[in-house]
């Protein structure tokens, strides 16, 4: 296919002529590249989307006073404050137990994670509930970080609610706010 | 003993079919690949490990970034349908060459008294940074403020041309303070949108 006749005028007569090089061209490496690219755009079409990280919030109804109620004992708190840093404490914010700063990734929030579930089903029997409540001072990225630390150690029972004051207390008197 | 004569075969073979059919394949991959629409307001979006992809039918996304919010549609139908709606709503027309125009634009940032001059203005003007304020997200005296009209009209035109419930992401930069986001969470959440999703960027597991 990809060749010209080139035999043609030789025969008849005529000096002898050196042999014409063959024009057909190697093809190989066309294809090779042809399919390189192929792969590059074909990965690329599917994997340009960017990620979902699903969020599911309770109803938020106008005047409700049958808040769900929580044992005290299994509840975790986490308060997102400045700079990257977290606060968080076990029971009720009148009573914490072992208020304690930390940071995020691996050997912050995760290792508090897992050591409270494990610790929290030891004791009751149930699961750990998180509570995750950033104050005004931290950032987005810090919301996606802390629900992407639940996801991992999968918490799942969490809940994102607003901060209450005597937390943005605690907080300042840590030096996170 | 008979002398066979085997025939020497070449064994450089005829790559041009296949040739053919790789480039054939690599233009239509290329033709094919939406090129990514330039962003009015773009944002740095934090990373994260989860691998659901975001779906890329019938979905809204609200972006957040230097305090300013941004709506777009995916559909261009719903998002015409939309457009009509809120002209409806704020006594504002629009022309059907506006819509038209509207149908194109991925995502906006205006007021609605400003948005004919953002429909009317060239591509690169409309994506110059600082061009567009953002969706309006107060409420004024008792009234609702626009983002939620949007949100609200977006989602009675996908049930209207699709028939099924609009999906929304909220796409933020990542140092965007939080009382913002939480504003646009409780907006969808007062028309009890409880379920959205946060786009993030891969992030391999450490």
């Amino acid at each position: 296919m990809a060749e010209l006749d080139t035999s043609s005028g030789g025969g008849k007569g005529g000096k002898v002529r050196s042999k014409k090089a063959s024009t057909r061209v190697d093809l190989t490496a066309m294809v090779d590249l042809a399919f390189l690219l192929i792969t590059f755009f074909m990965l690329t079409t599917s994997l340009n989307k960017p990620q979902a990280m699903d969020m599911t919030m309770p109803d938020k109804e106008e005047n409700v006073d049958d808040n769900l109620k929580v044992a005290d004992d299994r509840t975790m708190t986490i308060l997102l404050g400045n700079n990257n840093e977290i606060e968080w404490y076990m029971g009720t914010v009148d009573n914490p137990t072992t208020p304690t700063t930390t940071g995020y990734g691996k050997n912050g929030i995760r290792a508090a994670l897992l050591d409270k579930m494990k610790s929290v089903r030891a004791a009751t029997g149930k699961d750990l509930f998180v509570i995750i409540k950033p104050s005004d001072k931290s950032s987005y990225k810090n919301l996606v970080d802390i629900f992407d630390e639940v996801n991992i150690v999968d918490v799942k029972q969490r809940a994102l609610t607003d901060i209450t004051a005597d937390e943005i207390e605690l907080l300042k008197r840590d030096g996170l706010y | 003993m008979p002398r066979v004569k085997v025939a020497r075969k070449s064994t450089a073979i005829d790559m041009t079919a296949m040739c053919d059919v790789a480039f054939l394949l690599l233009t239509f991959f290329i033709l094919t690949a939406t090129a990514r629409q330039p962003e009015p307001l773009p944002v740095d979006t934090p990373s994260s490990t989860t691998k659901a992809k975001q779906p890329s039918t019938n979905i809204a996304v609200i972006t957040i970034g230097n305090g300013k919010v941004f709506f777009g549609v995916a559909e261009e139908a719903v998002r015409v349908r939309t457009l009509e709606k809120m002209s409806e709503r704020y006594s504002y027309p629009f022309t059907a060459e506006e819509k038209e125009r509207f149908s194109l634009m991925e995502s906006f940032g205006v007021p609605i008294g400003n948005l004919k001059q953002v429909i009317n203005v060239g591509n690169e003007q409309r994506l110059k940074p600082g061009f567009q304020t953002g969706i309006p997200i107060d409420s004024i005296g008792g009234q609702a403020s626009e983002l939620h009209y949007w949100i609200l009209n977006s989602r009675y035109a996908a049930k209207e041309l699709n028939n099924a419930s609009l999906r929304f992401s909220i796409k933020g930069d990542s140092k965007e303070e939080y009382p913002t986001v939480k504003k646009i969470i409780d907006m969808l959440q007062k028309q009890e949108v409880n379920k959205f999703s946060f786009i993030t960027a891969l992030e391999g597991t450490d």
